[in-house]
């Protein structure tokens, strides 16, 4: 059940992190210390401006030669003699709107009505001409100052609001769900003026009279009207049209479709106990055997472990030919082991690290399941011993895996902090004989459950967060192999360091000199397999570049800190522990992507292309929504 | 609800057998198998009206009140009954009047003192569903005055106390007693955190009860805006709640609260939370988009808060298509609509009456105070057809709205002179007030008064139907707001008419109409009226009878004498400026006749009084009484010499001299014409 458990737990911490994200933007709403582009972002978040530029103030160059422009191109003057309707003139943005903002604001401040007032607010089409006001031709559209009119593509306008002047600040909402327009008068919404409008409109502002001024707000400035607000509604309104959206639910099946992909993406990422408990209740029967998924597991462990050599040599003895079968991953996981060594992670190397304790406590453990125990005591006892040793929590690692944990408590309490050595020495020495005592290794149980929750979380970062690129768990992340190198480095010193082990720099290979003699027979051997593929298959530049890059490592005094550096992070294991996992999984005749996460890609695509053709509901279909 | 399904259960429990089965287990001496047949027959009862009432038919109530009173009964079992009885109470109305008349609310009320939670729990939720039926007993809450600060002391400890006890709190706030009794025992320390749970069902009664305490309550409603949770002031927090993601219902509710807030002056109407939530919101709820019970609930809310508000009225009169809106109100059900559903039917035309009052109270606020915004609402495309129509409709909601809405629109000039000749709309206005009741008479009079005046075309048709005898009859009631009006309208009808649509004579029979239809023992009556309003508007109503030469001295001839009497009462009496400047006024006027001066040159007393008030300190008096003399010694009329002879004597003409050293440039102007007067 711990994966269960652990999973229920993530999912609360998640719930009240969505929380606190929520009360922040609300906060953030009402500080005046935002900048402009955090406003535009937040306000329009699925905008990508790179294919999609927001207006954010008037084109020089789109405009009527009787308009001035001013103030960085935000203010707006009219500069011809305005005799009559023939001497008006108007500026469009440098942009349209873009279709992804769902919905679009802009305010216009009336500086000066000039000699007569005959400021016109609206939007037109690219190639309206310009010695007009906004709403007297086709595809333009505009609401006057002088009259109160609006104007909808005619030189005659209806009825529509009270008239504008000097200080009154205008506002035009486009909505490009429903494709409508209204205005706002001083932050009193005037309603609908325009409907069935026409996409890719730009602001526009015409002005006619001398001495009329007006400024823009594009949303560099709060807005008078609460857009937000109304905006909050069509974000309501889209997740109801999703949530209601009518499935065809004969007998259940809708319902079960959903439970099957809940059970493959456990399947999946090899959450055994949650995936058969979730399959218990809700009646289902999950293709894949328990154990199989159980093996795929314990694999995963050992790759995210770094303990490349033992994750190959178990993949090899539970599913013969699979790595024969795919030369090229068998090279990758090579690749990787070449740069776990260099790190000093590796089994081959570790094992060489004479008294390292997972080996010790691997070989020696009477339960008889090496691998099990094997991969899961690195991260967290050697996480306990480092942060004793530092004097301080490690707050990423806290945050990363807040499941209480009662052997690491009673390690806490029962172990001295300066004795974190002795730890791993009695563990060795006093392995079967002692229990109480030490309450390390009397704690092997709970060790062992807590790796899993530990694992899996790893796992879920993996198989979620890092596709919606959640900074939280890189962090995480981080956090986990920092921890991890400094241990690596206590353990080959374990015996003649104590006190200057915290001050000692990471070396190669855990700084064993057979270690290092090992890793470089084994560079040689990759070369030589590198060479055999080759030859057999032909030219790969991927991985030439693998080798390549794993190879630069050992020509800088200090990988940890050299260009190619990023690869030690532990971070890199992820994307090679999924390739492992769905390639054994098509292996069983199993998709290599649980179709959950085909529904979420899926999704995700679907809403870039309703930005493309502009269905404006994309602004408020935000996928992290629904995941959280 | 589960009427289906409760027929399929019946079959399957064949009533009597199994009921009686329970009967006897319920009275049994193992109070285990007591406990196991109240689940049993908690079981039985959800969700099945009929099984239900089966069930109390068999006595069944009394059982469980016995276990739930016995304070040795085991808690579980007192809890269960609980349940059970909370499961009665649910469904049908019948069900829950039985509850009641079986006294089940004093004994459930008592309860609440009970230490287990689980079980307190159960009662307030049998309670709950009791006290927000329609058939609510709301008296029995406050008949222990322990019980309602008990509820506020344990309303923390859940978030079923919480919702229940807040459910119950606003069921049973009617009157200002309730609020102040709920004030006074904290109920907003109480219920404020509760404004920002995380759970809705908590939430939205906790605001439910801050509506009604706030509800015209002054006291209350500045305490509420005072009151802040964890350092946020409450009426921020009804803002957010008042945000547009929120549910209907809250974003109706917290406008609600703010709107009372604000009319008991706890918010001023200029508060951006006013103007820019409040507002708009109940704009909002006014549209196509809600349910006909929100748009009402909107049109209603709306109306009140803005029925007072200048500003408020020009923002709502041009926010969001709001005439338009509310107009569409009046045209509910469209005639488009087949009627093929009986029950739609049924549903459509109780709302088209909801409807229709609703949006007329709302543009009786509208028009209430801005020319432009009447001009507006009357220029909406049939409006004044259905305000017409609504003054004759059945229901009387409809009625009293539409007469609202016509009396704020009859406050426009214009408006008089145009739309509303082309309505009639005086027709229906006069057949409502035969028998209508003091409310619609109060408001429905106010509007004859405004129809009333001078440059009304409506005046003449109204007077032939028999309006001054109704008015005259209104002067006689009780009410003096009634009073008022009806004297108000008189004086408005007795108003010179200097156009040519009434003739001299048509005048003459007007006033004398009035004279006859009022008499003159109530005219003297009200002359002594205690409220100051109709005092006022009998003297104007006196004023207006005694212009025009001829019949000043027709009138004088008729009533000199007691009218005198009056005026020297009045001038006596402790009075404000307003009423003796009135009544100098009517000497002034009655100076005028030709006959009728000697009413005045024949009283030395009222002479004498006349250049008294020549000399007050209040110029408004001087003026008055300036005009009176000048009248008096106008030397073109008969007798003038004589008359200027006497006033000479008395020293008038000294004291006019004194007084064109005044500043007041009007009284100045009055003196001297009155000086050259003299020869």
């Amino acid at each position: 059940m711990t994966g269960l458990t652990s999973g229920i737990v993530r999912q609360q911490q998640k719930a009240k992190m969505a929380d606190s994200g929520d009360s922040s933007a609300v906060e953030r709403n009402n500080s005046a210390s935002e900048t402009a582009d955090e406003r535009l972002k937040r306000i329009y978040s699925m905008v990508n401006e790179k294919e999609t530029p927001l207006p954010r103030s008037w084109s020089p160059k789109d405009k009527y030669n009787f308009i001035g422009l001013s103030q960085n191109n935000l203010r707006v003057h009219y500069k011809g003699i305005g005799k009559n309707h023939k001497d008006a003139a108007s500026v469009r943005a440098t942009h349209p709107i873009p279709s992804s903002c769902g919905i679009y604001y802009f305010e216009v401040k009336i500086v000066s009505k000039g000699r007569d007032g005959y400021m016109g607010i609206g939007l037109s089409a690219q190639g309206v001409n310009m010695n007009r006001l906004p709403g007297w031709d086709k595809h333009s559209y505009g609401y006057h100052g002088d009259d109160g009119h609006s104007f909808c593509s005619s030189g005659t306008g209806q009825p529509y609001g009270p008239t504008f002047t000097t200080g009154d600040v205008v506002g035009c909402c486009v909505n490009l769900i429903d494709n409508t327009c209204f205005y706002t008068k001083n932050g009193h919404n005037l309603g609908i003026a325009f409907t069935d409008l026409p996409h890719n409109l730009y602001p526009t502002v015409g002005l006619q009279t001398p001495g009329e001024i007006v400024d823009a707000n594009f949303g560099q400035q709060p807005f008078v009207y609460d857009i937000e607000d109304y905006m909050r509604e069509w974000h309501q309104k889209t997740r109801v049209t999703i949530e209601s959206f009518p499935v065809p639910d004969h007998k259940g099946e809708w319902q079960k479709t959903l439970q099957r992909m809940v059970s493959t993406y456990l399947v999946h990422h090899g959450y055994c106990s949650t995936a058969e408990a979730f399959a218990k209740s809700t009646g289902q029967s999950f293709t894949e055997e328990l154990t199989s998924m159980k093996n795929r597991q314990r694999i995963q462990k050992l790759v995210l472990a770094g303990r490349m050599g033992e994750a190959i040599d178990t993949t090899q003895s539970l599913y013969p030919g699979l790595l024969e079968r795919n030369p090229n991953l068998l090279f990758v996981l090579k690749c990787r082991q070449f740069v776990e060594m260099v790190n000093g992670t590796d089994s081959e190397v570790r094992g060489l690290s004479a008294r390292s304790p997972k080996s010790r406590n691997s070989s020696g453990s009477s339960t008889g399941s090496e691998y099990r125990s094997s991969p899961s005591l690195s991260p967290s006892h050697h996480r306990m011993d480092t942060q004793r040793a530092n004097g301080k929590i490690e707050r990423t690692y806290v945050a990363g895996n807040k499941s209480p944990n009662p052997g690491e408590l009673i390690n806490t309490k029962s172990n001295p902090s300066t004795s974190a050595n002795q730890d791993h020495v009695s563990v060795a020495e006093m392995n079967a004989v002692n229990s109480v005592t030490n309450g390390f290794s009397s704690n092997q149980v709970d060790v062992e459950m807590e790796v899993e929750e530990y694992s899996n979380s790893q796992m879920v970062c993996n198989g979620v967060s890092s596709r919606v690129n959640d900074g939280a768990s890189t962090s995480y992340m981080n956090g986990c192999s920092h921890n991890q190198h400094r241990e690596d480095l206590m353990e080959t010193d374990d015996f003649d360091t104590d006190k200057d082990v915290q001050s000692q720099r990471r070396q190669l290979c855990g700084g064993s000199q057979a270690a290092i003699e090992k890793m470089l027979q084994f560079g040689r051997e990759l070369q030589g397999m590198s060479v055999q593929l080759r030859r057999q298959y032909g030219k790969n530049e991927a991985n030439k570049k693998v080798l390549q890059d794993a190879f630069s490592l050992l020509a800088y005094a200090d990988p940890w800190n050299s260009p190619v550096g990023y690869q030690l992070d532990t971070v890199q294991r992820e994307p090679i522990c999924a390739a492992l996992n769905s390639a054994i999984l098509e292996s069983h005749g199993l998709p290599r992507q649980p179709p959950l996460e085909k529904a979420v890609g899926h999704a995700t695509e679907c809403l870039k292309l309703m930005s493309k053709v502009g269905i404006g509901s994309c602004a408020f279909a935000n996928i992290e929504d629904y995941l959280r | 609800m589960l009427m289906d399904t409760s027929d399929m259960i019946c079959d399957t429990y064949p009533g009597e057998m199994v009921g009686r089965e329970y009967m006897e287990n319920l009275y049994g001496e193992d109070m285990d198998r007591v406990l196991h047949s109240v689940v049993k027959l908690k079981n039985a009862v959800i969700g099945n009206n009929k099984q239900k009432f089966h069930m109390m038919s068999l006595g069944v109530v009394a059982r469980l009140l016995e276990f739930i009173q016995n304070e040795r009964a085991a808690v579980g079992l007192r809890t269960e009954s609980a349940i059970v009885l909370g499961s009665l109470a649910k469904g049908s109305q019948a069900n829950v009047k039985r509850l009641v008349d079986s006294g089940v609310v004093p004994i459930l009320l008592q309860c609440l003192n009970n230490s287990n939670l689980k079980f307190v729990e159960g009662c307030l939720r049998c309670l709950r569903s009791i006290f927000t039926s329609q058939a609510a007993p709301v008296e029995l809450l406050y008949t222990d005055p322990g019980v309602v600060p008990h509820m506020l002391d344990i309303v923390s400890q859940s978030p079923t106390t919480q919702e229940c006890v807040c459910s119950i709190l606003a069921q049973c706030c009617k009157t200002s007693e309730h609020q102040g009794l709920l004030y006074s025992n904290g109920v907003i320390e109480s219920l404020a955190p509760l404004l920002a749970s995380k759970m809705y069902k908590v939430q939205m009664p906790a605001l439910r009860v801050f509506c009604v305490i706030t509800y015209m309550n002054q006291i209350v409603s500045s305490a509420v805006a005072a009151a802040s949770v964890a350092e946020r002031p409450l009426p921020d927090l009804l803002v957010e709640l008042c945000l547009r993601d929120k549910s209907v219902e809250m974003q109706m509710s917290s406008a609600k609260c703010l709107t009372y807030m604000c009319r008991a002056n706890a918010l001023s109407s200029q508060d951006s939370k006013i103007v820019y939530k409040a507002l708009p919101t109940l704009i909002r709820m006014c549209k196509k988009d809600r349910t006909l019970e929100e748009r009402v609930e909107g049109a209603e809310t709306l109306a009140y808060l803005i029925e007072v508000d200048l500003e408020l009225q020009r923002i709502a009169s041009y926010s969001d298509h709001l005439i338009p809106t509310l107009s569409e109100f009046l045209r509910y059900p469209s005639t488009q609509t087949t009627v093929m559903d009986l029950k739609r039917l049924d549903y459509d035309m109780k709302h088209s009456h909801e409807l229709k009052a609703a949006a007329l109270m709302a543009f009786a606020s509208l028009g209430a105070n801005d020319e432009d915004i009447r001009k507006k609402i009357i220029e909406t495309e049939n409006l004044m057809d259905h305000v017409v129509c609504g003054l004759s409709d059945p229901v009387v909601r409809v009625r009293l709205a539409a007469v609202r809405c016509l009396h704020s629109l009859s406050r426009s000039v214009q408006q008089l002179r145009t739309s509303f000749q082309d309505h009639a709309v005086w027709k229906p206005l006069m057949k409502l007030l035969q028998n209508a009741d003091d409310d619609m008479l109060t408001v429905a009079s106010s509007t004859l008064c405004n129809l009333l005046l001078e440059f009304s075309p409506s005046k003449e048709p109204m007077l032939e139907s028999g309006a001054v005898d109704l008015l005259c009859d209104l002067t006689k009631r009780d009410d003096p707001a009634l009073r008022l009006n009806g004297i108000w309208a008189l004086m408005n009808m007795a108003f010179q008419v200097e156009t040519k649509n009434m003739a001299f004579q048509a005048e003459q029979k007007v006033k004398s109409q009035i004279l006859a239809a009022l008499g003159t023992d109530q005219l003297f009556k009200l002359l002594s009226d205690p409220d100051v309003n109709v005092l006022m508007k009998t003297l104007g109503l006196l004023r207006n009878l005694l212009s025009n030469k001829p019949h000043i001295d027709h009138i004088m001839g008729m009533h000199g004498q007691q009218i005198m009497q009056a005026i020297v009462l009045i001038l006596e009496g402790e009075h404000t400026i307003e009423v003796k400047e009135q009544t100098l006024c009517i000497l002034a006027n009655i100076s005028d006749g030709t006959t009728a001066k000697d009413f005045i040159m024949a009283n030395d007393d009222v002479l004498k009084k006349i250049t008294n008030y020549m000399i007050h300190a209040n110029v408004r008096l001087q003026i008055a009484a300036t005009f009176c003399i000048s009248n008096l010694v106008w030397n073109e009329e008969e007798g003038a010499l004589e008359r200027q002879m006497k006033l000479r004597d008395m020293g008038v003409q000294k004291l006019l001299q004194q007084l064109l050293s005044s500043s007041d440039t009007v009284l100045f102007d009055k003196v001297k014409t009155a000086l050259q007067q003299f020869t």
